[in-house]
């Protein structure tokens, strides 16, 4: 059965949350080689607007390297061929004319392990508008002030601005780094394992960030904390071997799961 | 693969059985002590409860403790809440066989009103229901506990019998209605452990498909 019309049933199911109509992407039999080794196997579904989408699976079973697709990072893999169709806000992204910039102005992206820019707090911040053109410094201030109380970072950074960014904390460095992604107001935001080198403390205040985050944006987070997908997230996704295996409700998922793999991934009977 | 995790839940699944077991016991001895007028069973049998309650309480600690230890999902959580719900129920059958008791202390300080006929077939089918509600539960069998979800109304129907036939009594001579009433309590509680045997078959559906079938009209 197609994994859209298997998703479509456990969606309506939750009649609470309305906005699940509204997907934000649309992906169509994606499939992914990395030159001779299929990846991603005729992936089929809808991220939806202003939710947690995330996708959790065993190492090498593809979730990263689909969150990679959603901005065209394996563009900068080599002998990596796809086919299908993923669709955000209505555009095409694998249009070869496409505008990669543009599009990752629109898709903006997390990293595992913090990676701060080795300059000030406020040039993280105002990294991203910089390049789209902003240079006029209260329009800056407004948006780098904006984007680190939207990141919960503005009242332990705003009397050293100019600090470098490298002497903030892990858990700091990483919502800096969520701040960087905001500034330029992207539709998207992707998370790759945004936690997995943070403590639980640090790990709690980034979760919390999500769900406030979600009201603005659409977030992608790839975990494998499950206990954090099953925290933060509204649609989990369970990935095996390049498949997605089984996608729907959060709450449905990680209660009563419709396949054995999901099942047995998540109970920790796996392998 | 083979887990710690799956050791414990059979320990735990051990442990629910003993207390079912144990249960069963109490309700055909509470029905004993009435039918053959033993009183004695029926002190003892009050006396053992205490097992029941100890029982009840190991095995909530034990959910509560492998919940926030083994942070269970799907199948293994639907087990667990399973579990701590139907220990509940398993406990209060254990109290209405200690109130079978207590009434059949009470009759027994009297003359027989009358043979118990469709007190006993109500006890039967009610063990009966409680017994394969735990062989559901054991088995993971679905079919079983919705068998014993539609027993149920056999139960009710004999309850109801039970209290049109002790109401003639009691219009028929006032002196009778100390002891009906009496009789009527315990046709009660028989009716009262079959509704605790049909939830727990209900959460067995519950634990094997993830689906809630209480309060639905069948």
């Amino acid at each position: 059965m197609p994994i859209e019309t298997r998703l479509s049933p456990d969606l309506h199911a939750n009649a609470s949350t309305e906005a699940l109509e509204s997907a934000m992407v649309e992906i169509r039999n994606l499939s992914l080689w990395y030159g001779e080794k299929q990846a991603l196997k005729n992936i089929s579904m809808d991220v939806p607007k202003n939710r947690i989408t995330a996708y959790i699976g065993p190492s090498g079973c593809g979730k990263t390297t689909l969150l990679r697709c959603l901005n065209r990072m394996n563009d900068l893999v080599d002998g990596v061929r796809t086919s299908g169709t993923i669709r955000i806000g209505g555009t095409d992204i694998q249009d070869s004319a496409l505008d990669v910039t543009e599009l990752r102005k629109r898709v903006g992206m997390v990293f595992q392990k913090s990676n701060p820019f080795p300059k000030s707090i406020y040039e993280n911040a105002a990294y991203g508008p910089r390049i789209l053109g902003a240079s006029d410094r209260r329009e800056l201030d407004q948006i780098v002030e904006r984007s680190l109380r939207g990141a919960a970072l503005w009242d332990e950074v705003k009397d050293r601005l100019n600090d470098s960014a490298l002497g903030l904390s892990g858990g700091q460095q990483q919502r800096l780094c969520i701040a960087r992604a905001i500034a330029v107001e992207p539709d998207v935001l992707l998370m790759d394992e945004p936690c997995s080198a943070l403590d639980p403390i640090a790990t709690a205040k980034i979760e919390e960030l999500m769900i406030g985050l979600k009201r603005r944006y659409t977030i992608v987070i790839v975990t494998h904390n499950m206990q954090q997908a099953a925290r933060v997230s509204d649609i989990t996704g369970f990935m095996l071997m390049g498949e997605l295996v089984e996608i729907g409700a959060t709450r449905d998922l990680f209660t009563n799961p419709k396949d054995r793999r999901t099942e047995d991934y998540i109970t920790g009977r796996f392998g | 693969m083979e887990r710690i995790f799956d050791e414990e839940l059979k320990a735990l699944k051990g442990r629910i059985l003993a207390l079912g077991g144990l249960v069963e016991e109490q309700v055909q001895r509470s029905i004993k002590a009435l039918v053959d007028r033993d009183s004695d069973l029926a002190r003892t049998t009050i006396e053992e409860d205490h097992r029941v309650n100890r029982m009840e309480v190991e095995v909530d600690e034990e959910c509560v403790r492998l919940i926030a230890l083994r942070q269970p999902a799907a199948g293994d959580l639907r087990f667990l809440t399973t579990a701590m719900k139907i220990v509940t129920d398993l406990e209060r059958m254990g109290d209405l066989a200690v109130d079978t008791c207590e009434r059949a202390l009470e009759l027994n300080e009297e003359p027989p009103l009358k043979p118990y006929i469709d007190i006993p077939r109500m006890a039967d089918a009610a063990q009966r229901m409680l017994k394969e509600a735990l062989d559901a539960f054991v088995n993971r069998d679905a079919a079983l506990a919705r068998k014993v979800c539609r027993d149920d109304d056999f139960v009710d129907d004999l309850n109801k019998q039970v209290f049109r036939e002790l109401v003639s009594f009691m219009v028929e001579d006032p002196h009778t209605i100390t002891r009906a009433i009496r009789i009527s309590f315990i046709s009660k509680y028989l009716e009262r452990v079959a509704d605790h045997a049909t939830n727990i078959a209900e959460m067995v559906v519950y634990m094997v498909e993830g689906r809630i079938i209480r309060h639905m009209v069948p």
